[in-house]
């Protein structure tokens, strides 16, 4: 298959693993942190720690647009659409993120109208096809999907379709690198940067991080070979003494971004003053809410959302994991309370949740003969 | 008849979800937690897919199962040859030829007739195609939407081949794993006949069809080293491999190069971010076989009709204990886990 088959070929990732091997100097220990979730699941499921050097440990960010949430917006979410003529739609990936009292699965499964869409345009036209219901959107996710959020709600207002609206959980990713590299439990040294966001906002975001920060960061692709190529290069940086941004993601994303996309959000959201975070707190500037000349379309101003702060369960280490300053499998409630079909959090079942990750492809791996000698 | 003492009770959820009938973990602690205390007593042994009855010293396997399935009709079949393959499939896994089925129809008043005159068709056609007598049945009407058109619910029976013995205790350190073809062809002809997707693939159908012919083939060739077999449908290989770790606490180890997997079904996993050894077969089987007899075991399957494409796809390792891992050329190496609940298609 193309674009995917090349980027797995075997030959080339163990060349690129050699690669890796003779670029980590074995007096340092290097932190990387991976930004993306989606870069988690890759990095776990191709099995890529087995080729890293025991002194090149990777760091898993905050990139999971589910995960961030606190519980108190999902249940604000199906409390609006608690109402009987009400249809809560959602990306597949919600479906089992746990509220208060449950997962929007299991309110499904008490009566209400749950369905799962996979794109927003999908969910305009369960509002088309059911005249008679409100179709509300949960929305979330990074830069990578507000631009459809912000399309299909410029096509809503252009049909006159008052019987949907978007509840808007999109959040904007550098103020979380930033959250994170203010804070002084991390220590890293570079980011493979966060591929499918970049095509939106292009590679410039991420200038201060190199200049002010001196930290170099790769822009990666999702495939074994593009991960592994990121790491070459964020080590080649910093053997040189380097701090720039570099795109290893050619193929995909462009330097500046896509206008068309940030136009299309630039009309329809504006930045909330702040926004609570899980485990990074309240972040101002960090996330997206909808214009007033789109209200009729939004969720939060056209009912009223009960706006209940829940906080974690006390056990529970979402944040400190989010924020890559432990292991998912140092939570103490990892494997034991928390699994995939008993989720605490979010970070166990979403698909970009660096526990969910864990859990399903590595922590029963055997200690293999290589990983134990490596370096 | 005496009475079966009843195990306690572990099955704690309070009401039954979706998950529950998805083929992976709910649906094993469904079964084991309350099914099975209360029907078969405290130690029940593993649960296979077909129970063997002894009746005046001849051995006999019987199954049931059920089908819900959304469309009716898909490229490469419908419900009526799902339901007849379906329970001749656990038959043939559990070393049996499929002798007599009876059928139960639930039908959604209103439901035209020309829909269940072509199920019916379809059922004898696939019964006649499988060697198999359809013995009788019943019929029930519900009100219209208390059920999705019609569920149709298959029991068969079946005489058990000689020269095979299969346990999961039997299964031991160094047997081969076999596959007898390409994996996820049903499960995502179902998903993209369903149009919630925007996705098409030309050449795609379900590869519901009855596996007896090639396991007969098998066990002719290769009986005495056949250790386990199951047919992998809703939850895929992997939920399968995974129930059968558990049950012999060896570990499989799966190499990822050699599981055939058409292209079209590898780029819709690709997209919806889904796990092709998740995904439900209608027409594949699994079968432990010794490493003596491995190579024997899988030319005959090539050497049979619609076997060809079978490959050996791994080994029974000691390590990870109880559980399924799959590696890569490369060297990578990740767990797979048995399905938790529906597969979900992630988002970005």
């Amino acid at each position: 298959m193309k674009f995917v088959d090349e980027f797995r070929s075997p030959e080339l990732i163990t060349k690129a693993g050699e690669e890796i091997r003779k670029l980590a100097d074995p007096s340092r220990h290097y932190r990387i942190m991976e930004v993306c979730g989606g870069h988690t699941h890759a990095i776990y499921r191709f099995g890529l720690k087995d080729l890293l050097p025991v002194n090149v440990e990777l760091i898993h960010g905050p990139g999971c647009p589910v995960c961030v949430l606190p519980m108190g917006r999902i249940d604000d979410g199906l409390a609006l659409a608690a109402e009987p003529n009400f249809i809560f739609a959602a990306f597949g990936d919600m479906m089992r993120v746990p509220g208060t009292n449950g997962s929007p699965l299991e309110y499904k499964a008490r009566g209400m109208d749950v369905r799962i869409v996979y794109s927003p345009a999908d969910a305009l036209k369960l509002a088309r096809n059911n005249p008679g219901k409100h179709v509300m959107f949960f929305a979330i996710g990074f830069e990578t999907t507000a631009p459809s959020t912000a399309l299909t709600l410029v096509r809503a207002k252009a049909e006159g379709l008052l019987n949907f609206s978007v509840f808007c959980n999109h959040v904007t990713i550098i103020p979380a690198i930033r959250a994170i590299l203010d804070s002084p439990d991390m220590r890293l040294d570079g980011f493979v940067g966060p591929g499918h966001v970049s095509t939106v906002i292009g590679c410039r975001p991420y200038d201060w991080i190199a200049k002010d920060e001196g930290k170099p960061v790769v822009v990666s692709g999702f495939e074994p070979l593009d991960i592994l190529q990121s790491i070459v290069m964020l080590l080649r940086q910093l053997r040189n003494g380097e701090a720039k941004v570099e795109n290893q993601y050619k193929r995909v994303v462009p330097w500046e971004g896509n206008r068309a996309a940030l136009r299309a959000m630039a009309e329809v959201f504006e930045l909330r003053p702040y926004f609570e975070w899980r485990g990074l707190g309240f972040i101002s500037q960090s996330a997206l809410k909808i214009r007033a000349s789109y209200a009729q379309w939004d969720s939060e101003q056209r009912f009223t959302v009960p706006g209940v702060r829940v906080t974690d369960p006390k056990a529970a280490q979402c944040g400190e994991v989010l924020k890559g300053v432990l292991k998912p499998a140092q939570c103490k409630l990892f494997g034991r309370e928390c699994t995939p079909e008993q989720p605490v959090g979010a970070l166990m079942v979403s698909s970009e949740g660096s526990c969910a990750a864990y859990y399903n492809y590595e922590h029963r791996k055997p200690v293999t003969i290589a990983s134990a000698a490596a370096f | 008849m005496a009475t079966i003492p009843a195990a306690k009770i572990r099955f704690r959820e309070p009401q039954i979800e979706m998950a529950h009938g998805a083929g992976g973990k709910a649906s094993r602690r469904l079964v084991e937690g309350l099914f099975a205390p209360l029907l078969f007593g405290a130690s029940p042994g593993p649960l296979g897919d077909a129970a063997q009855i002894q009746i005046n010293g001849t051995r006999i396997a019987m199954t049931t199962d059920s089908f819900v399935v959304k469309p009716l009709r898909f490229p490469g079949g419908s419900i009526g040859e799902l339901a007849i393959n379906g329970t001749v499939n656990d038959l043939a896994v559990s070393g049996a030829r499929a002798e007599a089925i009876v059928v139960t129809f639930v039908l959604e008043a209103g439901l035209p007739t020309e829909i269940l005159e072509a199920e019916v068709r379809a059922m004898g056609q696939a019964a006649g195609k499988a060697g198999v007598r359809i013995a009788g049945g019943d019929t029930k009407v519900v009100e219209h939407g208390k059920a999705d058109k019609m569920y149709i619910s298959t029991t068969g029976i079946g005489r058990l081949l000689s020269g095979v013995e299969i346990s999961p205790q039997s299964v031991q350190l160094g047997d081969k794993v076999l596959l007898s073809g390409p994996i996820g062809d049903h499960g995502i002809t179902i998903l993209l006949a369903r149009g919630d997707l925007d996705l098409e693939a030309d050449d795609l159908r379900s590869d519901t069809r009855s596996v007896f012919p090639l396991v007969d083939s098998l066990v002719q060739a290769a009986g005495a080293g056949v250790r386990w077999m199951r047919d992998p449908t809703r939850g895929g290989v992997a939920t399968s491999l995974n129930e059968l770790a558990r049950d012999c606490g060896h570990g499989i180890v799966l190499f990822e190069e050699k599981i055939p997997i058409r292209d079209s079904v590898r780029g819709a996993c690709e997209l919806l971010g889904l796990d092709p050894l998740h995904i439900a077969n209608e027409g594949q089987f699994l079968a432990i076989v010794s490493a003596e007899l491995a190579e024997t075991a899988l030319q005959s399957l090539r050497a049979t009709p619609g076997g060809e494409e079978a490959h050996l796809i791994g080994e029974v390792r000691e390590q990870p204990e109880s559980s399924v891992l799959v590696t890569t050329l490369y060297g990578g190496s990740r767990i797979v886990d048995m399905l938790v609940g529906d597969p979900l298609p992630r988002i970005c």
